[in-house]
């Protein structure tokens, strides 16, 4: 323990009560963080490529989860452990960064800490460690972008894209209809991107999902779907052409912000208030009929009474519809968002070609469809499912295709999938190494070690001999120097990913070897943990 | 260096072997617990609550058993969600749909012994599905176009249905009793529209079918208890005192005298409010929410039927059947589409009066007078019921129709068999286990009708070796019978939901090897 002696050999206290405290110095701090982030990793581990296995996660109250998605499992697993809780972090900001390969990011961190702990048992200082990392992963980067392609795609070429989602759906429980889905993200995303600034704002795509029928019946609505139904039972259930008003102001007498009292002391002030009253709630209805709307979603409730005048007039209401799903409303209608009535005017209203109410199951779930809108830039995958955990893994899933067909807009290159941009990454670093003078040397090849780990996770988990399947890729790789060798997960009887067509985006790869790189950094960098006592 | 503990405290991991094992077992355990239900022999459960009260259920409805049980392994919360998900979305065979995947993964857990990987089992299982599914459809007769036929197919499905469960003594009763009220329904599937009126007394025989509308209340005293050729009002507005909505609006006086004056007013504001309501020419007036005596008192005088309280279904119901629209508010009364209907009246079923209305106009709703011994067998008579109306109303959408009786797993055995021996590999195995599974429904009927099994079964298979064959188990005569003659169907799509979701949990679960539980979330102990 930190113990100093003053000049009189009395024992400074350093640490406020330090002896409840436990600490680890040294070279037993690191082997411990080490041996966190790689129990991270092993988990992981299994889930890698198309035959990767599930997680089925249990909550803290009961509700299951089951995914192959690295982040989620991750974010649910209740992670205690300082260290673990690093790698939870990393696999999230691969998650937020790119949305996929979350669990590929958090494997390749696990293969670099368990290489540099053989590192540091030959005595090697971990900062020299670090540094060898650092530039082994610039020269991976660099290596990526040679062994990048472009390719092309345009609005009716889309192939390309969809070939890129399938890749990531593969490893997914929806395998069973990737090509359905990959459409309908390529599709989603193409709808709603800005192609000349090369953005895509994924807001505006609506993933919402219901249990009941099968994935095939997922569709991509071009459009708005909403959990809701009209105010009134009777009031139409399909309306064409809808001129829509979307009003964030309750059918309901105003209430005024300053404080205010009415006092009735008389029997005419009473009659005047009532004729008041009713007069107040004709005039909305009234307004909003006078500028031409056939429907109204509001987002506040409104009263019985207004509720039986827009009944009457003809005009029917969709009430409490949340702030986002209005948002999306007005962008898809192309309609203003009205937060008075008085402010209302024809030019503010939204427009859609079909507004319907489509009921689900023998339960009385109804939904409200606003298609053909005015401006299609907001759409919905609507997912169908035969329970609820299938439902929110094919959300995550469909969220990860989104973030791949957002990823090549932003940037179109792909590298090759199936580990062989690892193994020719892997190549490049091994061959590197030995240009560089000093210990760096060391931490450089057992980078490219490392590189070598997502190769042979994928093999393990399809059923193939790891080392025997990744040297015989690798030998192939040099000899034809071909980076486009990878392991053959589903059996194809090629190695050629070009042919496999599996892609994956190259700025996914980048991110995922830096984000790494960096994590394993600063790993090595602690040399002491002081932890509380446990109570 | 001892490996840390990456999880919180009493968060626990399993790996591997163990982890699909304690899956494999949870689903297991929950299919045999409802396996015994399936079928015409199949038993009751009675289910206890622990809140208060203790109630009890007797049923042998999948959904309504599963529902009920607190369940901790997650394995087996799959399986409870499918069955719910049947439940909501076809409505009936929710027992099939759990027994068929705990089939699954029974047959799964051995391919997995015998060290084959769970992904090539997936691959089977999806090929096997594909197949069996195609093999249905293949033989799935529709008859839309016949009304006649049509009909005739629905009273079988209702029959089939109903007779599993505790109406299956009345079955043919019960069965024309759903089958016209979802003819009624006219396409619809809103069940809503069906209103089932639960009456303790009397026999299960005495239940019946109202084409009208009969409404749980009572009738204002001193007001007409029958009224012929009725223009119905249905409302939803205030009748106790019709409050000013302004915000911030209060009365301040400062005598007696005033607070007379406008308790008058008020007075009269309900006066005037009931006069514009009686403007409309009508002779009954129903309202969601309370009515007051004073108003009361005036529909009375003026031989006005005032029907307060009815429960919102209840109006959306009779606004449905009348053709009226619900109203709020009453300045034009030209404008307003007032329900009719031939007769109202007061009736009795068992000691309880009843308000019916008759001869109405649209007829798209109507009434199920369920009469019975006790509580018990009301509600799991209304859930078999429930049922056979919600299969009824999906075959009406969607109207393929396949035999019953284990005669569809049969043909998808079959099917899928000859799909075993033709592919090569591994995924053979997973395929052949996939017809094991699918015979073992037939196998679960004979077996909870105490009838042998093995021979049954075995017999039923040589049978459908033949050309369109359309044998299946006769639970009755106990032997194999021919199911067009003994009018044994069930609806195409219950069947294709139960094999499609059966193998998709069976699928999720198998892709599961690691369960991570988080630590149970603290109650805060009450002292």
């Amino acid at each position: 323990m930190a113990l100093a002696f003053d000049e009189y050999g009395r024992p400074f206290i350093i640490i406020k009560e330090q002896e409840q405290k436990t600490r680890l110095r040294g070279l037993d701090a690191q082997k411990a963080n080490i041996s966190a982030g790689r129990s991270v990793a092993r988990i992981l581990r299994t889930s890698l490529g198309p035959k990767g296995m599930d997680k089925m996660l249990s909550s803290p109250d009961g509700d299951v989860t089951i995914t192959n998605d690295g982040a989620t499992i991750l974010e649910q697993m209740d992670v205690d452990n300082q260290i673990a809780k690093l790698m939870v972090e990393l696999s999230r900001s691969q998650d937020y960064e790119i949305g996929d390969g979350t669990t590929g990011v958090v494997v390749m961190a696990g293969s670099l800490l368990e290489q540099a702990e053989k590192l540091l048992e030959r005595g090697i200082h971990p900062i020299r460690i670090a540094e060898g990392y650092e530039l082994a992963s610039r020269i991976a980067v660099e290596h990526l972008e040679r062994i990048a392609h472009k390719f092309e795609f345009g609005e009716n070429n889309i192939e390309s894209l969809v070939q890129t989602c399938m890749t990531t759906l593969s490893s997914k429980i929806v395998n069973r209809c990737k090509r359905q889905l990959a459409e309908i993200s390529v599709k989603a995303v193409l709808a709603v991107a800005d192609l000349e600034r090369k953005d895509v704002n994924l807001d505006l795509i609506k993933v919402d999902g219901k249990v009941g029928g099968k994935l095939e019946d997922t569709e991509l609505i071009y459009g708005i779907v909403v959990d809701k139904d009209m105010s009134h039972p009777q009031m139409p259930k399909q309306i064409q052409d809808a001129n829509i008003a979307i009003l964030t102001c309750p059918f309901e007498p105003p209430k005024p912000k300053t404080k205010h009292k009415v006092d009735i002391d008389t029997v005419e002030k009473f009659e005047a208030l009532r004729r008041q009253e009713h007069q107040y709630f004709d005039d909305m209805v009234q307004q909003c009929k006078d500028v031409g709307a056939t429907l109204v979603i509001c987002q506040w409730g409104f009263d019985d009474e207004a509720n039986h005048l827009l009944m009457h007039r003809n005009l029917p209401a969709v009430r409490w519809v949340g702030g986002v799903e209005l948002e999306l409303i007005a962008i898809a209608t192309g309609g203003r968002i009205v937060p008075r009535f008085q402010e209302l005017t024809a030019e503010k209203l939204g427009k859609a070609g079909l507004v319907r109410e489509k009921s689900f199951g023998t339960t009385k779930d109804r939904m409200l469809y606003i298609e053909h809108c005015a401006n299609s830039r907001a759409v919905t995958v609507f997912i169908r499912g035969g329970n609820k955990m299938m439902i929110e893994e094919t959300k995550r899933s469909i969220h990860d295709a989104l973030c791949v067909a957002r990823n090549l807009i932003r940037n179109n290159s792909i590298v090759y999938g199936g580990g062989s941009a690892e193994i020719a990454c892997s190549i490049a670093v091994e061959a590197a190494a030995d240009r560089y003078p000093g210990v760096e040397q060391y931490a450089i090849r057992a980078f490219a070690d490392a590189l070598d780990a997502i190769p042979m996770a994928l093999a393990e988990n399809s059923g193939l001999q790891p080392i025997e399947t990744l040297s015989a890729v690798k030998s192939q790789q040099i000899k034809e120097n071909n980076p486009h060798c990878g392991i053959d997960c589903n059996d194809v009887g090629t190695t050629d990913m070009r042919e496999q067509n599996v892609f994956e985006t190259l700025i996914g790869k980048q991110q995922q070897v830096l984000l790494a790189t960096q994590v394993v950094k600063m790993i090595l960098k602690i040399d002491d943990v002081i932890s509380a006592a446990e109570f | 260096m001892a490996i840390e503990r990456i999880l919180k405290d009493d968060a626990s991991e399993e790996k591997g072997e163990r982890a699909r094992m304690a899956s494999f077992v949870g689903a297991m355990a929950i299919a045999d617990l409802v396996k015994t239900t399936l079928g015409p022999k199949g038993m009751d459960k009675i289910l206890q609550s622990t809140g208060r009260g203790q109630t009890v259920t007797v049923t042998n409805d999948g959904a309504t058993i599963l529902k009920s049980l607190h369940i901790d392994n997650p394995a087996a919360k799959v399986l409870v969600d499918i069955s719910k998900v049947q439940d909501d979305e076809v409505g009936d065979g929710t027992t099939s749909v759990v027994v068929l995947a705990g089939e699954l993964l029974r047959e799964a857990e051995k391919l997995v012994a015998s060290k084959i990987h769970p992904m090539t089992i997936i691959a089977g299982f999806r090929m096997a599905a594909e197949c069996a599914r195609e093999a249905l459809l293949k033989k799935v007769v529709d008859n839309k176009a016949n009304e006649e036929k049509f009909k005739t197919d629905l009273m079988k499905i209702a029959k089939t249905t109903l007779s599993s469960k505790i109406l299956s003594q009345d079955k043919e009763h019960f069965a024309k009793l759903a089958v016209d009220a979802v003819l009624r329904l006219k396409g619809s599937t809103n069940l809503e529209s069906i209103q089932i009126i639960k009456k303790p007394g009397g026999s299960l025989k005495d239940s019946f079918l109202d084409e009208g509308f009969i409404l749980d209340k009572k009738i204002g005293i001193g007001q007409p208890k029958r009224i012929e050729n009725a223009n119905i009002l249905v409302a939803n507005t205030a009748m106790d005192t019709d409050k000013v909505k302004i915000y911030g609006a209060r009365v301040r006086v400062d005598s007696m005298a005033k607070v007379a004056d406008i308790e008058a007013a008020e007075k009269q504001k309900m006066r005037e409010k009931v006069d514009k309501i009686l403007a409309h020419g009508i002779n009954c007036f129903v309202n969601r929410q309370l009515i007051y005596n004073f108003p009361e008192e005036l529909f009375a005088n003026a031989g006005v039927l005032a029907i307060e309280h009815a429960d919102f279904d209840g109006i959306e119901r009779l606004a449905l059947v009348t053709g009226g629209e619900i109203a709020s508010t009453f300045d034009n009364p030209e404008s307003v589409k007032l329900g009719h209907c031939k007769l109202i009246e007061e009736i009795m079923i068992g000691e309880d009066k009843l308000i019916k209305f008759s001869g109405v106009e649209m007829g798209q709703a109507c009434t199920v007078v369920l009469r019975g011994a006790s509580h018990h067998v009301l509600d799991e008579a209304e859930r078999s019921l429930h049922d056979a109306l919600c299969v009824l109303s999906q075959t009406v959408n969607d109207s393929r129709v396949l035999f019953g009786g284990g005669w569809p797993e049969m043909v998808m055995a079959k099917a899928v068999d000859e799909l075993a021996r033709t592919t090569p590999g591994k995924r053979s195995h997973a395929i052949e286990a996939f017809s094991r599974a699918l015979v073992a429904i037939p196998t679960t009927i004979a077996d909870n009708a105490g009838l042998d099994s093995a021979e049954l079964v075995a017999r039923l298979r040589a049978e459908h070796n033949k050309e369109d064959s359309n044998a299946g188990i006769d639970v009755i005569s106990g032997s194999v019978g021919d199911m067009s003659e003994l009018g044994i169907s069930e609806a195409f799509k219950v069947k294709q939901a139960v094999l499609l979701s059966a193998t998709e949990a069976a699928e999720m679960i198998l892709r599961v090897d690691e369960i991570i539980t988080c630590a149970p979330r603290r109650r805060e102990d009450r002292m």
